[in-house]
């Protein structure tokens, strides 16, 4: 093997409480550069909360995490200048054209004015976005909108790319569309990929690696090949992997907070 | 709760200083700020123009307050303004008004960002809270301006004799640009703390009608009762309209030297900007 080379998130015994509900419990973990890793897990299981962590909007109540090698408590400035994120609540802006939503990200990110216009036009063309910059976000198709935020959380090319929830609310003609984006991101950028989802399917097909989350904490983690050898079934799902290690069924209902979310994301992009 | 109220020490300042950047920066360090702050008052500007309609729609109370409340005080001859006819007294009045009124709903913009996942993104760029939240603060007296432009042209249709001297005018729009930027860093606050729309407008609509009347805004504080008068000294609104007295309209009656009065409205922001900047992470945990 190569020399490795230190890995781009590493969080150790990371933790966050909400009064007295515990929503990240002492999770470790190490994502390889260059990779794609997902936080696999029902709604509820801490997965947006650890996201959050990592890209500086909560602080932990306990343990340690860095992101490119930055700790994300002590230096939470610079790990946001090296770092993107796609929420999972769709966050492009309806009232103003795609390319608009871009520019005034360019500009909080810096992009020296001589490069931003040709970044701005070339990220849309990246995402196949091209013809419709100049057309409001709210006339975009649910498909339009997320590949638009990739765009955007791409535009300052960032270390590491934080994605929650990617594809939820996403027809499969769309959800196609956006896992070959983010195969595009890697081949041509090298960016390292940190996604939560509940889709196994996507789980499946994107990452090299996965952590099954369950109640806050990290019910198993490793590639998904060898998650569904560990079973000792041939025909193991990640689906069945989830149910050995979670001990219980995926559960997509979640609680009245995030089924309204989810509904309001879902219903944004019809 | 308590846990989740942490305020991030030190954040703000030191997204200003823990970038990595290259050696000669104090230029950078100073222009990079501002530089994202003139970024989001180019967005709010680039939303008005895609839809304009809300700021024509604000022009019709301040057209009602100087029209019919403002002619029919007039005639009755009640209140004592010195020198000045009641609707020269009054159009300060009313403009200082219909800034509050569009800045003091400011927050809910921050709240739709929050339910739109917007502001998350704000949050995760490198700019610092302060730069964010000045932003923000800008981009209401963006609208703020465009009120004053509106309520300058009702007052002068109805005769309303004016200060038209250059300084003057740069004065009336510097005011406005504070006072917007005040009330709406003060609406960003409450919607920092309380998070949700029905919430946010239930305070909004408390706080709005004792800022407007216990102000000097529709009458003179030496007119109003002795429990009362002290309280429009410590409301921000009150200052706002006293210069707006000293540089909108002729002959200039305002109190207190319009730059005193200035001079207290920018320490309220500054003081209102560093609180907010403080509390607007958590819109996004």
């Amino acid at each position: 093997m190569a020399v490795a080379e230190p890995p781009v998130v590493h969080t150790h015994e990371l933790s966050r409480r909400f009064g007295p509900v515990v929503a990240v419990d002492r999770i470790s973990l190490d994502v390889a550069a260059g990779s794609v890793f997902g936080l696999l897990g029902p709604n509820g299981a801490g997965k947006t909360t650890t996201i959050k962590m990592l890209t500086t909007l909560l602080r932990p109540s306990s343990g340690r995490a860095t992101v490119a090698g930055i700790d994300v408590e002590a230096r939470p400035a610079a790990v946001r200048a090296v770092i993107g994120y796609v929420p999972q609540l769709i966050s492009a802006d309806p009232q103003v054209t795609g390319y608009e939503n871009l520019w005034v990200f360019a500009r909080l990110y810096q992009i020296p004015r001589a490069e931003r216009e040709a970044r701005i036009r070339e990220a849309l063309a990246f995402m196949g976005l091209t013809a419709y910059g100049d057309r409001l976000v709210r006339e975009y198709s649910g498909g339009m909108i997320r590949r638009l935020e990739i765009a955007q959380a791409m535009l300052h090319r960032p270390r590491v790319l934080f994605m929650d929830e990617p594809t939820v609310g996403l027809d499969p003609i769309a959800r196609d569309a956006v896992w070959e984006q983010i195969d595009r991101l890697r081949q041509q950028f090298g960016t390292s990929i940190v996604l939560t989802t509940h889709y196994m399917e996507e789980a499946d097909r994107l990452c090299e690696r996965v952590a099954i989350m369950h109640r806050g904490r990290i019910a198993a983690c490793d590639t998904p090949e060898r998650l569904k050898r560990s079973l000792d079934r041939d025909d193991a799902s990640l689906e069945d992997v989830f149910t050995h290690y979670a001990g219980e069924e995926v559960e997509l209902g979640g609680g009245y907070r995030e089924t309204s979310r989810v509904r309001r994301v879902a219903s944004r992009l019809e | 709760m308590a846990d989740t109220a942490k305020p991030r020490a030190s954040d703000a300042s030191q997204a200003a200083s823990s970038e990595p950047r290259p050696a000669p920066d104090r230029w950078r360090a100073v222009v990079r700020p501002l530089s994202r702050t003139w970024a989001l008052v180019g967005y709010e500007i680039r939303k008005l123009r895609h839809d304009p309609s809300e700021l024509l729609l604000r022009a019709v109370q301040p057209a009602l307050w100087l029209v019919v409340f403002g002619e029919v005080i007039a005639r009755l001859h009640v209140i004592s303004t010195g020198p000045l006819p009641y609707l020269a007294f009054l159009a300060p009045g009313i403009l200082a008004q219909s800034v509050l009124f569009i800045s003091i709903f400011y927050g809910i913009a921050s709240i739709r960002e929050r339910e739109l996942g917007i502001i998350y993104k704000f949050l995760v760029s490198p700019a610092s809270r302060i730069s964010l939240v000045v932003g923000k603060a800008l981009s209401a007296s963006v609208r703020g301006i465009s009120q004053a432009v509106i309520v300058f042209a009702l007052a002068a249709a109805l005769g309303v004799s004016l200060n038209l001297d250059p300084l003057a005018i740069l004065g009336v729009f510097a005011i406005v640009i504070l006072g917007s930027a005040l009330f709406a860093t003060l609406s960003m606050i409450i919607a920092s703390l309380v998070r949700t729309q029905e919430r946010f407008l239930g305070i909004g609509q408390l706080l709005t009608m004792p800022l407007f009347f216990a102000s000097n805004a529709i009458y003179p504080i030496s007119d109003m009762p002795g429990w009362l008068a002290p309280v429009a000294r410590a409301n921000p609104l009150t200052y706002e309209v006293d210069a707006l007295r000293g540089w909108m309209v002729l002959p200039a009656t305002n109190e207190l030297p319009a730059g005193v009065d200035l001079g207290i409205l920018l320490l309220a922001t500054v003081v209102l900007i560093l609180i907010e900047a403080r509390l607007y992470p958590r819109m996004a945990e």
